[in-house]
């Protein structure tokens, strides 16, 4: 039976579930959430997921929210039929994604996603103005946090290793919204970060989600 | 058994959520003191542990470690058969059950820890460090919380603890923050809640959490 993933194209927590599944090459259905007529927040979808957020997912009776945890249920649960994502099978492996994970949740997504929130949501999804200085500081804070990633990937292919996982996939959703804006350059100058981003993007999961997901170019 | 070292105070709230990992797990551990008073987090030893020059850090004879609920997950991993063996819900019982605390570890991770990490700095460290209280971004922040409590409270209703029936590394992530706001006299945010009031009193009572509380007012090391 597939699965379902309740959400929005224009969810970058949504693609993140969706980027796990192409990866596995699991069978899904993604059935959309209108984020206009706040259906997120609705009796249905407060069953889901009792934050009101994208996504929600359901796999027979079980229901998951938050998508780093919809996420590493479904890069085990499909885990015969795609690649090692998560490295469950070593401790310092395993460990490594756990750090990068904790990264991307903590120091990079806090930065870049004001970026985006300032630039792309606001205005469009709620007819707001960007506060200028709000992305001047986390595009500063973007680029510190990038120097680290810098330093980091000169030393090893991937974030965890020279392995890809979901550490690295992890970064996705936001990133391919700044890529496509002027603050790309934050990417372009670094050269290791630059790559590493290539590599990511080459990969035909993230061709197959992110063509449905409209960008501010 | 290796040898522990965690690096920083432990009345940082991201030490001390890797200590009470380490207490439940029954695992012997060395705290190593960093004092940011004095910039020690940003020198370039430091850094070589942490790129971030943030607290924690964590060493053992495999592995060099930071991000507190990484260092925690590796704990439970590593030391799957000591302590409480139940934290990232219990061995063979599959994966729902695991995935059902990886989703409450993750809205503590997304929900809680935001508007609560904010209020613990405005109410408990700004003081310390002598620096101003900002009103405004403590009414915002309290604002937030709430709202994340009332989702808490609800869930309490169902669940004994947040991902199940029994305590586990999501109800246990929560302790520093909602530690440091009820000190401060927030307390009426999780006492005027029943199930949350019900769920605080129950985690906040383990004895681990107590005996790191305890180390708050050890001298350091």
């Amino acid at each position: 039976m597939a699965v379902k993933v309740y959400g929005a194209a224009t969810s970058t927590a949504t693609v993140r579930v969706l980027l796990c599944l192409e990866e596995m090459g699991a069978e899904y259905e993604l059935v959309p959430i209108d984020f206009f007529t706040g259906e997120h927040k609705s009796p249905p979808h407060l069953a889901r997921n009792p934050f009101g957020q994208m996504p929600a997912f359901e796999d027979g009776d079980l229901i998951l929210f938050e998508s780093r945890a919809i996420s590493r249920y479904v890069l085990r649960k499909y885990k015969s039929s795609g690649p090692d994502l998560l490295r469950d099978g070593s401790l310092e492996e395993s460990a490594m994604v756990d750090v990068w994970l904790e990264v991307e949740a903590q120091q990079y997504d806090k930065a870049i996603s004001s970026i985006y929130i300032e630039t792309v949501i606001k205005p469009v999804f709620f007819g707001g103005v960007t506060d200028e200085k709000v992305v001047a500081e986390s595009v500063e804070k973007l680029g510190k946090v990038l120097d680290v990633y810098e330093a980091r990937l000169s030393k090893s292919k991937y974030l965890a290793g020279d392995f890809l996982s979901f550490a690295d996939l992890s970064h996705i959703p936001y990133t391919q919204h700044i890529i496509a804006s002027p603050h790309a350059s934050l990417f372009e100058s670094r050269l290791h970060v630059k790559a590493w981003w290539e590599s990511l993007a080459s990969r035909p999961a993230y061709k197959k989600v992110t063509a449905g997901v409209p960008t501010s170019k | 058994m290796g040898s522990v070292t965690v690096y920083g105070p432990p009345i940082s709230t991201a030490v001390s959520r890797v200590l009470a990992c380490l207490l439940e797990k029954d695992v012997d551990f060395k705290l190593v003191n960093v004092d940011m008073a004095k910039g020690q987090h940003k020198s370039p030893d430091y850094l070589k542990l942490q790129p971030f020059g943030q607290v924690p850090a964590f060493q053992d004879e495999h592995a060099t470690l930071f991000e507190s609920r990484a260092i925690c997950r590796y704990i439970c991993d590593k030391y799957a058969d000591r302590g409480n063996k139940n934290l990232l819900g219990r061995n063979g019982a599959g994966p729902a059950e695991r995935a059902q605390v990886e989703q409450w570890l993750e809205a503590e991770s997304q929900s809680f820890n935001p508007p609560s990490s904010a209020l613990v700095f405005q109410l408990a460290f700004a003081p310390r460090m002598g620096l101003p209280q900002d009103p405004a971004a403590v009414e915002l922040n309290q604002a937030k919380l709430a709202k994340v409590l009332d989702v808490y409270e609800r869930r309490l209703g169902e669940s004994r603890f947040l991902a199940r029936d029994e305590f586990s590394l999501a109800d246990l992530a929560h302790l520093p923050n909602a530690h440091y706001i009820c000190s401060a006299g927030k307390d009426d945010m999780f006492a005027s809640r029943k199930n949350v009031a019900r769920w605080w009193e129950e985690i906040s009572t383990r004895l681990s959490w107590k005996k790191v509380v305890d180390m708050y007012s050890a001298p350091p090391a």
